[in-house]
């Protein structure tokens, strides 16, 4: 009974969501009537408007570029004299020239003295629908300084199209195929930063409020011993409660305070629970007896998890309570290889996305829906690994060989756009951080 | 010339008759390759032992002694292998555990870590996994023929340490391993009887 409100509650949402959408739809058919070329059908015509002083250029290079790796707003270059730099009502009116040119919001940005004065205006309305103060760091163009203005950036998306955007994100990988360092780097690329003096770190996973991250260590006796790294400066610390043994692909339950991880030492390998901020005991999750079962995600609600388990034989998706009772086998075959690793489940519970293997032995990236199980693929092109969704349930990070060594990707799952997000080789194990301003 | 060359067949001579007592074979062999051009065929001792004191005896034995030791360590450490994304032990790797077995069994002070690696085919994090069965595969096999499990560390570096980094079969099947190492101990008893 319960289980069916809530069905109907999501169901409910699902369709109130696309009908915001269907809103700004109809005035972009307006635009579309006279003859203006982008898609009507699936994101709305935003114009930045030119920004005045020093940074201004840059400023509007990153909300236009944030708005465009979000994949639900259609930026609007034009001509960029051309513009008049802020529009006017009443009878010399330069809205209906915006409108021409396919825009449904102009986005005015003003430097103040403490950071931006926004004014988002609708074209169709011809007046300023909604204003706001954002302060940003003093040093422009700063690591700071610029995820400010990716919160500002998913802050106007919200206001467009309902849903908040990704660029106030960051990413964390490891930079080396072996012995490799943690890093990471902000979700448009900018700032590859090294986490941490640790060599051969493997599995990174961020806390649920972006604070801490935690990852496993292969060391020179073998992997692995599991740490957690406070990002606010209070470095690496061992976690003690896991033991000897193996012990890796840590991550975070929703709640923060404990972590699920593979330990395995003579009867293979198990997922075990344990607190991460007090001293606790590792309580066993899994019982596979002698298989294989690692790489653990939560469903957002933290009342399941998804893993991968070899105890069919080969490397299969499974999900269970996250007690680790009634495990059942999520993927079937998909690829052409009985193999199967690597599952993230999407931040609003529909997807889990996982890899599989095919006859070359490359992978390639899937969705599958928890609700039906249909499979959704991905990619074909090189190998494709790793895969992390966005905080939006809708970007996933990979790492990817389709441009030769191993880089970091970011593909949009529903158009299939991709983007290269790294550019030094031989990276690996990404992980999308929680929004990390808000 | 022909003087030297006589000379230096002598002495190869007394080499060859020394060595034939003291059998060092890593000593012996040498000067005889490089003799070997010399024009007079050296009248070679006879490979019989010859009279043999007790001193010659015991250096003997102990020459012995010390290549079966070396035989014993190579044995107990050489490398098994597997199937791609296998933990069977396979028959290859089956006699070369056997002979692990009495190395174990005749020297208890000594200890052992097994390292379970694989190819880098698989996913990473699960190639962990599943190194860390083959190492837990390879000590099985050795407890379940006797020896004390206490002896046996195992540990996995998936595919974190390859020997090799083609992407080839050949490679590849290079990689996925079982690596062995004495992390305690001397091997002191051996069997030379049977050699």
């Amino acid at each position: 009974m319960t289980r069916l409100l809530r069905a109907a509650l999501l169901v409910a949402a699902i369709i109130t969501i696309p009908a915001t959408h269907a809103t700004a739809q109809d005035t972009l058919q307006q635009a579309v009537r006279i003859g203006l070329r982008y898609d009507p059908n699936t994101k709305p015509g935003v114009l930045v408007l030119r920004v005045p002083g020093v940074n201004g250029d840059s400023l509007r290079a990153i909300l236009q570029r944030d708005f465009d790796n979000g994949d639900r707003i259609n930026v609007i270059a034009g001509d960029e004299a051309g513009f008049p730099d802020a529009p006017s009502a009443g009878k010399n009116s330069n809205y209906p020239l915006y409108a021409k040119l396919g825009a449904v919001a102009l986005v005015q940005a003003t430097p103040t003295a403490s950071g931006l004065h926004i004014a988002v205006h609708d074209v169709a309305q011809q007046k300023v629908a909604r204003v706001r103060d954002f302060s940003l760091p003093s040093a422009p163009n700063s690591r700071d300084w610029r995820m400010s203005l990716h919160n500002v950036s998913d802050e106007l998306e919200a206001w467009i199209t309902g849903e908040r955007g990704i660029a106030s994100t960051r990413i964390a990988y490891i930079q080396g195929v072996r012995n490799g360092r943690l890093y990471v780097i902000d979700s448009d690329g900018a700032f590859p930063t090294p986490v941490g003096d640790d060599a051969g770190v493997m599995s990174p996973g961020w806390h649920p409020k972006g604070t801490h991250l935690v990852y496993s260590v292969v060391g020179s006796r073998g992997c692995c011993q599991i740490f957690v790294y406070d990002l606010s400066g209070g470095g690496a610390r061992r976690l003690e409660a896991v033991g000897g043994g193996l012990n890796s692909t840590p991550v975070f339950a929703p709640d923060g305070a404990v972590i699920v991880y593979t330990h395995g030492e003579e009867s293979g390998t198990d997922l075990f629970a344990t607190t991460v901020f007090e001293r606790g005991p590792a309580r066993r999750i899994t019982v596979g007896r002698g298989s294989d079962n690692t790489s653990p995600t939560f469903s957002p609600d933290g009342r399941r998890l998804a893993f991968t388990s070899g105890r069919l034989g080969h490397p299969e998706i499974y999900i269970s309570d996250a007690d680790g009772t009634n495990p059942q086998p999520l993927t079937y075959s998909v690829g052409d290889q009985n193999y199967r690793a690597n599952p993230d489940w999407s931040p609003d519970g529909r997807l889990v996305a996982f890899q599989s293997q095919q006859t070359d032995g490359s992978f390639q990236l899937n969705t599958i829906s928890l609700r039906d199980r249909s499979v959704k693929q991905l990619t074909s092109d090189g190998s494709n690994e790793d895969a992390s969704w966005a905080p939006d349930s809708r970007h996933i990070i990979f790492s990817s060989t389709r441009t030769g060594s191993k880089q970091l990707f970011v593909i949009d799952s529903e158009s299939g756009r991709w983007r290269q997000l790294t550019r030094n080789g031989g990276v690996r194990l990404p992980a999308w951080s929680p929004p990390l301003t808000r | 010339m022909h003087r030297a060359s006589r000379a230096l067949s002598f002495s190869v001579v007394a080499l060859v008759a020394v060595g034939a007592c003291k059998k060092k074979p890593e000593v012996a062999p040498a000067p005889v390759e490089a003799s070997a051009p010399a024009p007079t065929p050296a009248p070679a001792p006879p490979p019989a032992q010859p009279e043999c004191d007790a001193a010659c005896m015991e250096a003997r034995n102990s020459a012995a002694r010390t290549e079966a030791i070396r035989a014993a360590t190579a044995a107990l450490t050489t490398t098994i292998y597997f199937d791609y994304d296998r933990s069977d032990i396979t028959d290859d790797a089956r006699a070369k555990l056997d002979a692990k077995v009495p190395v174990l069994t005749q020297n208890t002070g000594v200890r052992i870590r097994i390292a379970g690696h694989t190819d880098s085919r698989g996913a990473d994090e699960y190639n962990l996994a599943l190194g860390q069965r083959r190492a837990a595969a390879a000590k099985r096999y050795l407890t379940d023929r006797g020896i004390d499990g206490g002896r046996i560390e195992i540990v996995s570096f998936g595919e974190e340490r390859p020997t090799c980094t083609d992407e080839s079969e050949g490679c590849w099947s290079r990689n996925r391993r079982d690596e062995f190492e004495i992390t305690g101990g001397q091997i002191t008893a051996v069997q030379t009887s049977s050699r």
